[in-house]
């Protein structure tokens, strides 16, 4: 079960770095925490602090130890926590994905259907039904652990990882779902695959979607596939991002 | 400037610098060069800035040709590194002329060196460095190692003076043994080991594994029991993260690593211990030693004054006063008082920052 703890815990990582443990879960409620104490502690520019990491219920944080001391840093997570009433009210941003489900695209989909009993349409109806909290970001460049598959769609993974899946390609594994910022191996069961650019590094911020985003997969065909990477090349798409 | 060209890039040969801070939220790992302290050196004997790129080569096979008249500085490992097949010293600038050849021979300590150029090495700025991370192709000489025919520039063509004037103090240099002992700080998931599993981890000797990149060591031994289980939820990776897996054994996190990870990480090795196991091989023993912030902070503090303190010789040696001091007079003070805090500090790192310090009087 989830549990938010009345106050969170810094843990030392070594003299360099710290984790503040807010609870203990997968819940959204968790992570709002979570990132409303990461809004609070960026809004004090507290001095000496380099890196700030939102995961799932803890923050990561580095810092120079010359100019910042473990103790100070919990004396302002404190402060920061004790603050929080009231101000949770983050606007919920949900970026659309548009996603182009099976065929060549996603040569899974099938697998995924008949594995959990059901049809296409229903997999990929309830896939693209879900908006799905970007709980954190990792394992590589603008990769998202997101929240809130179905369970009724959870898949295992492959037996023997693909040696290349394309950036962009939409992945289950086990009860998550995710997308391929860029070219790589991986194990994941590939249902879609979106023409969208995830990560970017010359762009700033390098990636579209960030911890506390909400992301939809909007299914669309293989010709507005085709229409959507041609504009993008061109340089004429925006993803649709709606506030809620 | 051209200033060198690969005839044979080796086992692994990457252009790093400090690392790429500030995108871990996006997932970006921080990559640089594993051994921090020598590539920081390698830069500091050169006069470069700070944040300047060096080549980390990798096990001894790496050989360069000198396109331009310059010079250069090697430090890290003990790869044997000749000039036109003459023993170079290392850990001090020498010069090299076009055309001369530069390699990297045999084994003898470390796993890896450090080329540092006057002016540096160039390479596009991703996302702030230059950092190559091959695994998302980032950084470097197109996010790959280097290659045979792969050509590098130096950012910088005028030579400060007196360049070769300067050298490493001796104390500085760190001696690589084949059994290590790694001081860390318990936590952040100490917690989900029995006390059994603690002492274990703190009382046993660990093989390095074959298993050892820029990515991190997996070592070998007793293994260290877990009270329930070896997952949690992802959390964020710091630098020397020991996580242990759910067969007990340890990993231990190094540049490469992931942002984050889902293993439980029993303790973190400190700062100034991080080099001794980036330059471990295959084969050597690791222990483990307990030590507290406190203690932790004081070694970081005194290996960051010693650095500042050859950085500012170096900087007055190449008559270059204009290279900023990382320890101003403000935050001497936070040094000084670090320095009172620390009843216990190992008598070899006063020596070691005292050793600088006089360097820097003379």
């Amino acid at each position: 079960m989830a549990e938010l703890f009345s106050n969170g815990i810094l843990h030392p990582a070594g003299e360099r770095a710290a984790t503040f443990e807010v609870g203990r879960g997968i819940d959204p409620g968790i992570h709002q925490h979570v990132r409303s104490v990461q809004l609070g502690l960026e809004k004090r520019s507290v001095r000496g602090i380099n890196e700030i990491l939102p995961t799932y219920c803890t923050l990561f944080i580095e810092y120079d130890p010359m100019l910042l001391s473990f103790s100070t840093l919990e004396m302002v997570l404190r402060d920061v926590e004790s603050g929080l009433e009231g101000v949770l009210e983050v606007p919920k941003r949900i970026v659309e994905i548009p996603t182009c489900y099976g065929g060549e695209h996603g040569p899974d989909l099938e697998f995924v259907a008949e594995n959990a009993g059901l049809g296409i349409a229903e997999v990929i109806a309830l896939h693209a039904g879900t908006d799905y909290l970007v709980y954190m970001m990792g394992f590589t460049p603008g990769f998202t652990y997101l929240g809130g598959l179905n369970e009724s769609i959870a898949t295992p993974r492959l037996e023997t990882p693909r040696v290349i899946i394309p950036a962009g390609s939409v992945g289950i594994a086990g009860s998550q779902t995710g997308i391929y910022p860029s070219d790589g191996p991986g194990g994941w069961r590939l249902i879609g695959k979106t023409p969208v650019s995830l990560f970017d590094p010359a762009k700033r911020p390098p990636t579209l979607l960030e911890p506390g985003h909400y992301l939809r997969f909007i299914p669309i065909s293989i010709e507005e596939y085709a229409a959507i990477s041609d504009d993008i090349k061109q340089g004429r798409y925006k993803v649709t991002e709606l506030s809620a | 400037m051209l200033v060198l060209e690969a005839i044979d890039g080796g086992f692994l040969s990457t252009i790093q610098d400090h690392g790429r801070k500030g995108y871990l939220r996006y997932g970006v790992p921080h990559s640089g060069a594993i051994d921090p302290f020598a590539h920081r050196v390698s830069n500091i004997l050169l006069g470069n800035p700070s944040d300047s790129a060096t080549i980390e080569v990798t096990l001894p096979g790496a050989r360069f040709k000198v396109l331009t008249d310059t010079v250069v500085a090697v430090t890290g490992a003990d790869l044997g590194c000749e000039l036109n097949n003459v023993r170079m010293e290392p850990w001090q600038p020498f010069p090299v002329p076009a055309g001369g050849i530069l390699s990297f021979t045999s084994s003898h300590s470390g796993m890896r060196s450090y080329i540092a150029i006057v002016g540096g090495f160039e390479a596009p700025l991703v996302l702030g460095s230059r950092a190559t991370y091959t695994r998302a192709k980032l950084g470097g000489l197109s996010g790959r190692k280097l290659y045979m025919g792969d050509r590098l520039s130096s950012r910088m063509t005028e030579m400060p003076e007196n360049i070769l004037a300067f050298r490493c103090p001796p104390e500085l240099i760190p001696h690589q043994s084949s059994h290590l002992e790694l001081r860390v700080v318990l936590g952040p998931q100490d917690a989900y080991f029995t006390s059994d599993g603690v002492e274990t981890f703190l009382n046993s000797s660990y093989n390095i594994t074959d298993h050892a990149d820029r990515t991190g060591y997996r070592l070998s031994g007793p293994p260290i029991a877990h009270k329930e289980g070896a997952d949690i939820l992802s959390d964020g990776n710091p630098l020397g993260a020991v996580q242990i897996a759910g067969d007990g054994m340890p990993m231990v996190l190094l540049a490469d690593r992931g942002t984050t990870g889902g293993y439980t990480k029993i303790a973190t090795v400190i700062g100034v211990d991080v080099p001794k196991l980036a330059q471990a091989c295959p084969g050597d023993q690791v222990t483990f030693r307990e030590v507290g912030l406190d203690e932790a902070n004081s070694l970081y503090a005194l290996q960051e004054y010693a650095l500042a303190a050859i950085t500012q010789t170096a900087s007055v040696v190449y008559g270059r006063r204009r290279l900023r001091m990382r320890i101003g007079a403000g935050d001497q003070e936070v040094v000084t008082s670090f320095l009172d805090m620390s009843a216990d500090i190992n008598e070899d790192d006063i020596h070691l920052a005292a050793t600088a310090w006089l360097a820097e009087r003379e």
